[in-house]
């Protein structure tokens, strides 16, 4: 047995300190959660602002721009049909929103700190744990702090996805970085380079690829937490399994559940398609 | 001293397995330089070299691989930096620049031809050949005009359009050196340019250079491990071996008068691979007519 007297909980500590943020700078999260609210209701309404077939059309548009065949853009502008046929478009549209929130706000933090952590190597040995951290600590643990934070919702929701989702994108940016050809750094500095041009004209644009991989990734990751989303009350298709679970709904979570999956197909194969059209280095 | 182009004094470079990578050296400490010279942990890749290249001369580099002739060029220019040592380059002292300074340096004293080519896989042949010039800050439609006219001196005007990946290896060295005439540096840096192509194209681009130079008059600093090249190219030539210049001449001399064993070596295969490459030139040539044959007949 562990000796019992070595026993020590940060749990009081930690506990008091979240009352005592909440008391004293209570304002400050509400303004934060409202802001952030704010943005996704805004992204929300413009996305339900698109009829059903302007979705159809336009990923039809978008696949048949990156992918060039008859038969991957017929299948995957009509899989969405079956979101609609099932009558869950308008919850679709809800979790949509809230990945894309996620995702936007991930990839502005991400994509920057990957590029910092590239270039300066301390911020690599202080993100690298942290990261570890955030993807393997179960995302219930930090919805309890969110909660009281920001309340219930969406915006604990987001954050929540932020957490799980932001790791992707900045490990993928900071390594397609490095792994740009040593050779090809070396003639870039030897003309005369500055560190910013050097990025910006060299390690940025061939590490592209690898940065459209984190994109994708972080996109998928968001997807699949919205089913933990729901639990704290955020609305869409996660909310649908949560009931199936609670009533042992087999039919309802299949649905559901296949409605998310197709999400997930449609934006993997578009944004892949897009990353393979936009890679900079040219094949012959 | 107006003559010398390149002056290099003392220049040692040390490479240290241990954590910092750092050495710090101190000619004048006799017992530091012994203890590096002993230590596993430091390998010294530029020892105690002090040469000058005097101003429209074509100067060789020669040596085996790992006999440090590649870091050498490099530390030229600092994209490594020398442990010890001062270099002068056109008047300016190199290792006395801060990074600034030596960005500018970099930019219009100084251009490089790797073995590599260290083309931008993500840049047009034209865009490439431009790119010193971008990094200068020269506008999009003065650069380009400049580019193309480089490219019409190594002859891949046609090509200007396409991406590295879609030429030969000749080909690409060729933008490799219109990106480095572009420039219009007065001092060209060569890191073993033609040693990754083919015999018949080497001496094609070897030729060429020949002819660039009797119209630029540039200082070359030429590294190769070709004796051959050495004797056609250089004015002077310098033999490496273990970081250190075991000879240095013109290629005649050092080819009559090797200085040691090593040199010596050197020299005695050189009548062997010409006659390897002249047979292996006859029999590409005897190729060369049947093909043309059978596609007549």
């Amino acid at each position: 047995m562990f000796p019992e007297a070595w026993e020590f909980h940060v749990t009081p500590h930690l506990n008091s300190g979240i009352k005592a943020l909440i008391q004293n700078h209570g304002e400050a999260f509400d303004a934060f959660s409202n802001g952030l609210l704010q943005l996704l209701l805004w992204i929300q309404s413009a996305l339900s602002a698109v009829p059903w077939w302007g979705y159809i059309l336009l990923i039809a548009a978008i696949s048949w721009f990156s992918i060039r065949k008859v038969v991957p853009t017929l299948v995957l502008s009509l899989l969405p049909v079956i979101i609609g046929v099932f009558g869950l478009w308008g919850l679709a549209i809800e979790t949509l929103a809230i990945v894309i929130t996620s995702v936007v706000i991930s990839l502005a933090l991400g994509i920057p700190l990957g590029v910092l952590m590239a270039e300066v190597k301390t911020v690599g040995v202080i993100i690298r744990p942290i990261l570890d951290a955030m993807q393997t600590m179960p995302s219930f643990v930090y919805l309890i702090p969110a909660m009281m934070l920001f309340g219930l919702g969406k915006v604990p929701a987001i954050l929540a996805t932020v957490i799980y989702a932001l790791p992707p994108v900045i490990r993928l940016t900071c390594l397609g970085i490095e792994l740009v050809p040593k050779s090809v750094q070396e003639a870039a500095l030897a003309y005369g380079a500055t560190r910013w041009q050097l990025l910006k004209e060299v390690r940025l644009p061939l590490a592209m690829p690898s940065i459209m991989a984190g994109v994708n990734q972080t996109i998928m990751m968001a997807l699949s937490m919205v089913v933990i989303a729901s639990m704290i009350g955020a609305r869409g298709l996660g909310q649908e399994i949560l009931m199936a679970i609670n009533r042992i709904n087999v039919g309802r979570g299949f649905e559901s559940g296949l409605s998310i999956v197709i999400m997930a197909i449609v934006i993997d194969r578009i944004t892949q398609g897009l990353a393979k059209k936009w890679d900079p280095v040219k094949k012959p | 001293m107006s003559d010398v182009a390149i002056a290099v004094e003392e220049l040692w470079k040390v490479y240290s397995k241990s954590k910092s990578g750092k050495v710090v050296i101190d000619v004048d400490d006799e017992e530091l330089m012994r203890s590096i010279e002993a230590s596993s942990e430091d390998v010294v890749a530029v020892r105690d070299l002090s040469f000058e290249v005097k101003k429209g001369e074509v100067f060789i580099v020669m040596g085996l691989s790992g006999s440090g002739k590649s870091t050498l060029i490099r530390c030229l220019i600092r994209l490594v930096e020398p442990s010890y040592g001062k270099i002068i380059i056109n008047g300016y002292d190199v290792t006395a620049m801060d990074k600034k300074e030596l960005t500018e340096f970099r930019r219009y004293q100084t251009a490089m031809v790797f073995q590599h080519y260290g083309l931008l896989p993500h840049k047009t042949v034209l865009d490439n050949v431009a790119f010193g010039l971008k990094l200068r800050g020269v506008p999009k439609k003065e650069r380009r005009e400049k580019a193309m006219h480089a490219l019409e001196i190594v002859g891949l005007e046609k090509w200007a359009s396409y991406y590295p990946s879609s030429l030969s290896g000749g080909m690409r060295q060729r933008v490799g050196i219109a990106r480095a005439l572009v420039a219009d540096s007065p001092i060209l840096l060569m890191d073993e340019p033609f040693s990754g192509l083919d015999p018949l194209i080497r001496r094609e681009m070897q030729d060429e250079l020949i002819r660039l130079q009797e119209e630029m008059h540039k200082t070359i600093f030429f590294v190769t491990h070709d004796l051959d090249e050495a004797m056609r190219l250089g004015d002077r030539m310098a033999v490496m071996k273990d970081g250190s210049i075991v000879q240095i001449g013109k290629p005649a001399e050092v080819f009559a008068n090797p200085a040691n064993d090593y040199v010596a070596r050197f020299v005695q295969d050189r009548g062997e691979e010409i006659r390897k490459a002249d047979e292996q030139i006859a029999a590409l040539n005897v190729a060369n007519d049947k093909e043309v044959n059978s596609d007549v007949s």
